[in-house]
Formats: C-alpha cells, sequence, structure tokens
C-alpha cells in the first residue's frame, strides 16, 4: 500500500530563520505517530505544510501521492493548535457546520461521542470551559473517515481524566487505512498508543522509529530518551 | 483487568506479561473468550496493533487461540498453564534471588528472613 505521507528534502524558511530543514520522511497507513519535539522545534510547521497552510521553501510534500491542495484536503482531518469555531455557535451547529464541510463527516459519531460525554447539543460554545471546546473540536475533526488526522497538541489544555477520554477517542476511532500524527510534548501520556514516534530537534528530524524498538534497543521509555535528548 | 504498563520495556511485552499473569491467577480462565484487540486496546489504553503483536505473541506460545469466527480464547489445555505458572514463579524467584545475593545474602539467611517477614505479616 502507498505511504500517506511522504516528505523529500523538505525545507521551510520564515527569512533567515531555518523551522524545518531538509526533511525526508515516510509514513505508511494504519499507524499512530507521535511528533515529538520541544516548542519552537517545527511540529506546527509541518502539520501546517501537510495542510497546505504553508509552501515549502524547497523539498516536496506528497500527502497519499498529491501535492497539499482541494483534493488532499478531502483526506486530511486537521485539529489546529487554536480553535477557529466561533463562539457564538451552538454545539449542534458545528456540527452542521462539518457535514457542509466534509462529505466524510460522520454526524452520528460526533452524536454519539457527545451523548458518552454528556453534552448538551444545544449549548453555545461560549458557555463550556475551555477542556470542553477542546473536547468537542477533537470529536468533530475524529468524526471525519480521513485518511491523515493532524492532531496539533490535542492534550495540552485538559486535566488528565479528560485526557484519558482524548486518548480513548483516538484508539477507538481510528481506522486500519489510516493514519494518525499527534503532535505534543506530553510524551509520558501518550506513548503508550503510539507505533511510531518522530524526534524533531532544531528542526531536524532526529529520529523515526518504532516505539516498541526504541524500548527493546533504549532499555528506555520514550519520555526517558526525549529528555535525554533534549536536555537542556 | 487493572492494566500498569508503567515500565521502559516494550509495551507488548508489558501486555504479553500481564496478560500471562491474568491467565496464571486465574482472573481469565481456560476456555474464556477475550474481547476484541481494540476493546482491549481501549481498556489498557494502547495502540490497537501493540495488543495485536501482544495476541500475537500469547497465540505464538498457545496461551491464546484464535477461532477464525468465533474470536480468541484462553486456551483450554490446564497443562500448559501449570507449565507457563512454573516458569513465571521461577522467574520472579530468580529475579528475587539475585537481588538478595547482590545484598549479600545467602541462601540459609534469606530461607529463614521469608520466614520472619511472612510471619509478621500473617500469611
Amino acid at each position: 500500500m502507498s505511504a500517506i505521507l511522504e516528505c523529500r528534502s523538505l525545507t521551510k524558511k520564515f527569512g533567515s530563520v531555518t523551522a524545518l530543514n531538509n526533511i525526508n520522511l515516510t509514513l505508511e497507513r494504519g499507524k499512530i505517530v507521535g511528533l515529538l519535539g520541544p516548542n519552537g522545534s517545527g511540529k506546527t510547521t509541518l502539520i501546517k505544510l501537510i495542510n497546505g497552510l504553508l509552501v515549502p521553501t524547497s523539498g516536496t510534500l506528497y500527502v497519499a501521492g498529491m501535492a497539499p491542495g482541494v483534493e488532499s484536503k478531502k483526506i486530511v482531518s486537521y485539529l489546529p493548535e487554536r480553535t477557529y469555531l466561533p463562539d457564538w455557535l451552538k454545539v449542534s451547529q458545528a456540527i452542521e457546520f462539518f457535514r457542509d464541510f466534509y462529505e466524510d463527516f460522520d454526524p452520528n459519531k460526533a452524536y454519539d461521542m457527545l451523548r458518552r460525554l454528556n453534552l448538551d447539543p444545544d449549548r453555545r460554545l461560549k458557555t463550556l470551559s475551555k477542556g470542553t471546546k477542546e473536547k468537542i473540536q477533537l470529536i468533530l475533526v475524529m468524526s471525519r473517515n480521513a485518511d491523515l488526522y493532524c492532531l496539533d497538541e490535542p492534550i495540552g489544555g485538559v486535566d488528565p481524566a479528560a485526557r484519558d477520554y482524548i486518548l480513548n477517542t483516538i484508539i477507538s476511532n481510528y481506522n486500519d487505512n489510516a493514519t494518525i500524527i499527534i503532535s505534543t510534548h506530553l510524551i509520558s501520556d501518550i506513548e503508550n498508543i503510539l507505533d511510531e514516534a518522530i524526534f524533531i530537534k532544531d528542526g531536524n528530524l532526529y529520529l523515526h522509529s518504532s516505539v516498541d524498538d526504541i524500548r527493546e534497543k533504549e532499555g528506555k521509555s520514550i519520555d526517558s530518551l526525549f529528555r535525554e535528548v533534549f536536555r537542556c | 483487568m487493572q492494566w500498569d504498563l508503567n515500565s521502559e520495556k516494550p509495551v507488548y511485552l508489558q501486555l504479553v506479561e500481564q496478560i500471562q499473569a491474568g491467565i496464571i491467577s486465574g482472573k481469565y480462565r481456560p476456555g474464556d473468550k477475550l474481547p476484541s484487540v481494540r476493546e482491549m486496546a481501549a481498556q489498557a489504553m494502547v495502540n490497537p496493533n501493540t495488543m495485536q503483536r501482544a495476541m500475537s505473541e500469547l497465540e505464538r506460545d498457545g496461551l491464546v487461540y484464535a477461532n477464525r469466527t468465533a474470536g480468541r480464547f484462553i486456551t483450554s489445555d490446564e497443562e500448559l498453564i501449570r507449565q507457563l505458572k512454573k516458569r513465571y514463579i521461577t522467574r520472579i524467584i530468580s529475579e528475587f534471588l539475585e537481588k538478595m545475593e547482590q545484598l549479600g545474602l545467602n541462601h540459609d539467611e534469606i530461607v529463614s528472613l521469608i520466614d520472619e517477614v511472612s510471619e509478621n505479616k500473617g500469611v
């Protein structure tokens, strides 16, 4: 089966600052991949390149063989760092919004997850806590039947119990044909659900390996290895 | 089933060991049907591929078998479970003895200390 993501010599500069430097990366389908690195290492830049929000300075990036654009966006489900839904929307209206926008959106799945969270679809977003809003956003993104999910810091702002809920949502909602990229620096919380880890250090690809291979070879958890590699 | 997956070992090995422990302790009984890989993965909060790998290991050892249509089951071979129990306990005791030897205790001291401690605990 073809790769879901392929980057060749991918470089992104902002003026004189190199955010990503000569990245060569291939991701297969059916994996949960941790995109790990400290603040400012280039994680969000890579995710924005995948989603066509940024254009490479040089090199190429293909999603399922396509350059980022209208067609690739149909199969990529993106959870940005910050929410973009207007505050005055009701939860049910946000669901309608996604139904209008994405052919692969499954409203039943979204309502089902809302029910399990005991969330009233008639609530307006502005009446919800920050953590609950993040959960809603994740529910919307995971209710698409996409081929590639890009989750940028999905667990940053929520408490540990909600974190478990979110990880469970991720585990139980992806299919074998899809790949999920999760960017975070909260490694110990997510490392058990990862197949593969990518370390980005100062814009360079430092490591891309299966998580259990790392544990087998290094005798360390990903969290321990990360602390070692990125010691300040 | 309570899962405890905090060691630095590969996650699939931790899963294998804990399912083995469940079989030995009788939490999983011979012939029991196991939940689906996805359900077990969600319960243990691990990647379904990792749980799948743990299942493959257990199947290779014959502790778990897959029936194409009905799902996965714990073996009914009680002799196999007895052997597993023996191996598992031998490993734990060997690890314990190694630690005690590092502390400079000899066999007789270890045995009398075990008696003393278990008496105090009322075991």
